[in-house]
C-alpha cells in the first residue's frame, strides 16, 4: 500500500515539475531578433588588420597559408620600394575555411585575425572567395598597439641582432641558397 | 421529398463535422507543439505567421507536395491502403458522438449526431479495433524490420489495451442502461459519471492513451529504438494520413472521455457544441501534459500494466458497481 502511495507521490512530483516549467520564461534565444553578444575571441570571419600607423601588417610570409589545414589561404608576395614585403594579392576561400584559427596563431605580425562575425552565408559559393580588399580592414583588430617593425630586428638593452645569448650572427639569406 | 431534405441535412452535418475534425486536428498539432515547447521552456513554432498560426497550413502544403515514395520491396497495394485505414477508422468513430441535443430548423427535429446507433459504444470499439489493421498492415507491408517490429508492437499493445478500455466502460453501460452514446449523455443530466466512476475514468484515460499510441505508450513508433516504427517508410501525404489519424484519434478520445465521464455536451451557459469542444481540448491538453512528463514504458512494463493492473482493476470495478446497483 505504501509503495502505491510512493508511486502516486512520485508521479505527482513529475507533473508538478513540468507544470512549474510552464510558467517560466523560455530560455530560447530567438536568433535573428536577438543576437547573442559573442566573446571577442570567437573564431569566425577572417580579417587582415593594419598597425597603429595605418600600414598593412601582412608581410606575405606564407606562414598562415602553410599552417592552414584545408589550404584555403593563398597569396602572392611582393616588395615595396623600402624592401618591405607585402601581399600583392591575398585570397581566402571561406567555402573551404574551417575556422580553426591556426592562421591567426601562425601569424608573426598579428595581421590575420578571426572575428566573431559569422553571418557570411551566400547562395553562390563563389561569393565566399574573399579577395584582399574584402579582407583588409582599417583597424588593429584584437591587438591594437602592436607594430611588428618596432619589435623585430632592433637594438634592445640586451643587445642588437645576433648578440643575444646563444644566438647566431645574422646570415645573408641570398648567400645560403642551395 | 421528406427523405431528400433529411439526406441534405445529413450531408451538411457530415461536411461540417469532417471539416471541423480535420481543421481541429491540424491546429491540435500546433497546440501540442506550442504547449509542449512551453512545458520544456522553449517557444515552439513561431515563424510561420503570428505565433506560428500558419504553421499547420505550411505543414499541409509541405506534406502534399512531397514525393510519395513506395519502397521497392514493399507490398504495394497494402502499403498504400494502410494509412487510409488509420485515418478513416479514426474519423468514423466520431459519427456516433452526440454534439448536442436535438435542434429544430423549419419544423424539423434534427439530432446533432450523424447516427444515433443503439450499439454506438460497440461501433466505437469495432472501429478502434479496425484501426489496429492500419498499424499492423502498414508495418508489415513496408517490408523493413523496424516497421515490422513497430507494427507487431502496435498490434499487441492495442489489442491488450482494447480489453481494459472495453471493461472500463461496462460500469458506464450498467449505469446508463444503454449502448447508445446519446442515451449515455442523457443519463448524465444530473451529474457526470466521473463522480461515481473515478476508477473507470482513470482506467479509460490510460487505455485510451495506449490506444492512440501517445507518448508513455508510443512503443509502436518509438523514435529512438525503431526509427519511426510502423511509419518509417512512409513519406508525403501517406505519412500525413497516419499523423492526421493520430490527431483525429486524440480528438475522438477526448470526445469519448467527455461523453462517457464528463457529461458530453452538457454544461451551463455556453452552447452544447462549445462545451463538447472545451472538454475535447481539455482532455487533449492533459494528454500533452502527460506526454511532457512521463518517459516511454518498457515493453514488459506496458504489458504488465495492461494485463496485471488495469484488467483486474476494471473487473473488480464492474463487480462492485454491479453489487451497488443491485442493492
Amino acid at each position: 500500500m505504501s509503495s502505491a502511495f510512493e508511486a502516486v507521490a512520485a508521479l505527482a512530483t513529475g507533473f508538478a515539475t513540468t507544470l512549474k516549467h510552464l510558467f517560466r520564461k523560455p530560455i530560447t534565444e530567438a536568433y535573428p531578433e536577438y543576437k547573442r553578444p559573442l566573446p571577442a575571441r570567437t573564431r569566425a570571419r577572417i580579417i587582415l588588420t593594419r598597425d597603429p600607423d595605418g600600414n598593412e601588417r601582412c608581410v606575405a610570409c606564407y606562414l598562415c597559408s602553410a599552417a592552414c589545414p584545408v589550404s584555403c589561404i593563398s597569396m602572392q608576395s611582393a616588395q615595396k620600394e623600402n624592401n618591405r614585403r607585402y601581399a600583392a594579392w591575398f585570397r581566402i576561400n571561406f567555402a573551404r575555411c574551417i575556422y580553426c584559427g591556426l592562421c591567426e596563431e601562425a601569424c608573426p605580425t598579428s595581421a590575420i585575425q578571426l572575428t566573431p562575425m559569422f553571418e557570411t552565408c551566400e547562395r553562390d559559393i563563389l561569393k565566399l572567395v574573399y579577395e584582399k580588399e574584402d579582407l583588409l580592414v582599417d583597424h588593429g583588430g584584437k591587438d591594437k598597439e602592436y607594430n611588428f617593425y618596432r619589435y623585430a630586428g632592433i637594438v634592445t638593452d640586451i643587445g642588437a641582432k645576433g648578440e643575444h645569448i646563444k644566438e647566431d650572427k645574422p646570415v645573408n639569406v641570398k648567400s645560403n641558397l642551395p | 421529398m421528406d427523405w431528400i431534405i433529411g439526406f441534405i441535412f445529413l450531408l451538411i452535418k457530415l461536411l461540417v463535422i469532417l471539416v471541423g475534425l480535420l481543421l481541429v486536428a491540424a491546429y491540435l498539432v500546433l497546440v501540442e507543439r506550442k504547449f509542449l515547447a512551453r512545458l520544456q521552456i522553449r517557444y515552439g513554432p513561431n515563424r510561420a505567421g503570428k505565433f506560428g498560426l500558419l504553421q499547420p497550413i505550411a505543414d499541409t502544403i509541405k506534406m502534399m507536395v512531397k514525393e510519395d515514395t513506395v519502397p521497392e520491396a514493399a507490398e504495394h497495394a497494402i502499403f498504400k491502403l494502410a494509412p487510409a485505414v488509420v485515418a478513416f477508422t479514426a474519423l468514423f468513430m466520431f459519427a456516433v458522438v452526440p454534439l448536442g441535443g436535438d435542434i429544430t430548423i423549419g419544423g424539423r427535429k434534427i439530432p446533432l449526431v450523424i447516427v444515433d446507433l443503439n450499439v454506438g459504444l460497440l461501433f466505437v470499439f469495432a472501429m478502434s479495433a479496425l484501426g489496429v489493421y492500419g498499424v499492423a498492415l502498414g508495418g508489415w507491408a513496408s517490408n523493413s524490420k523496424y516497421s515490422l517490429l513497430g507494427g507487431i508492437r502496435g498490434a499487441a499493445q492495442m489489442i491488450s489495451y482494447e480489453l481494459s478500455l472495453g471493461l472500463s466502460l461496462v460500469p458506464i453501460v450498467m449505469l446508463a442502461r444503454s449502448f447508445s452514446l446519446v442515451d449515455i449523455v442523457n443519463a448524465q443530466a444530473d451529474y457526470p459519471f466521473v463522480l461515481v466512476q473515478p476508477v473507470s475514468f482513470v482506467i479509460f484515460i490510460i487505455s485510451a492513451m495506449a490506444e492512440s499510441k501517445r507518448i508513455p505508450f508510443d512503443l509502436p513508433e518509438a523514435e529512438n529504438e525503431l526509427g519511426a516504427g510502423y511509419h518509417t517508410e512512409y513519406s508525403g501525404m501517406r505519412f500525413g494520413l497516419f499523423f492526421l489519424g493520430e490527431y483525429v484519434h486524440m480528438q475522438v478520445l477526448g470526445a469519448l472521455t467527455a461523453v462517457f465521464f464528463l457529461g458530453g455536451w452538457r454544461g451551463p451557459l455556453l452552447p452544447p457544441v462549445l462545451w463538447l469542444f472545451i472538454k475535447i481540448i481539455l482532455v487533449s491538453v492533459i494528454m500533452i501534459w502527460i506526454r511532457a512528463t512521463l518517459p516511454r514504458l518498457r515493453y514488459d512494463q506496458l504489458m504488465a500494466l495492461g494485463w496485471k493492473v488495469l484488467v483486474p482493476a476494471a473487473l473488480i470495478n464492474i463487480v462492485i458497481t454491479g453489487a451497488i446497483l443491485l442493492m
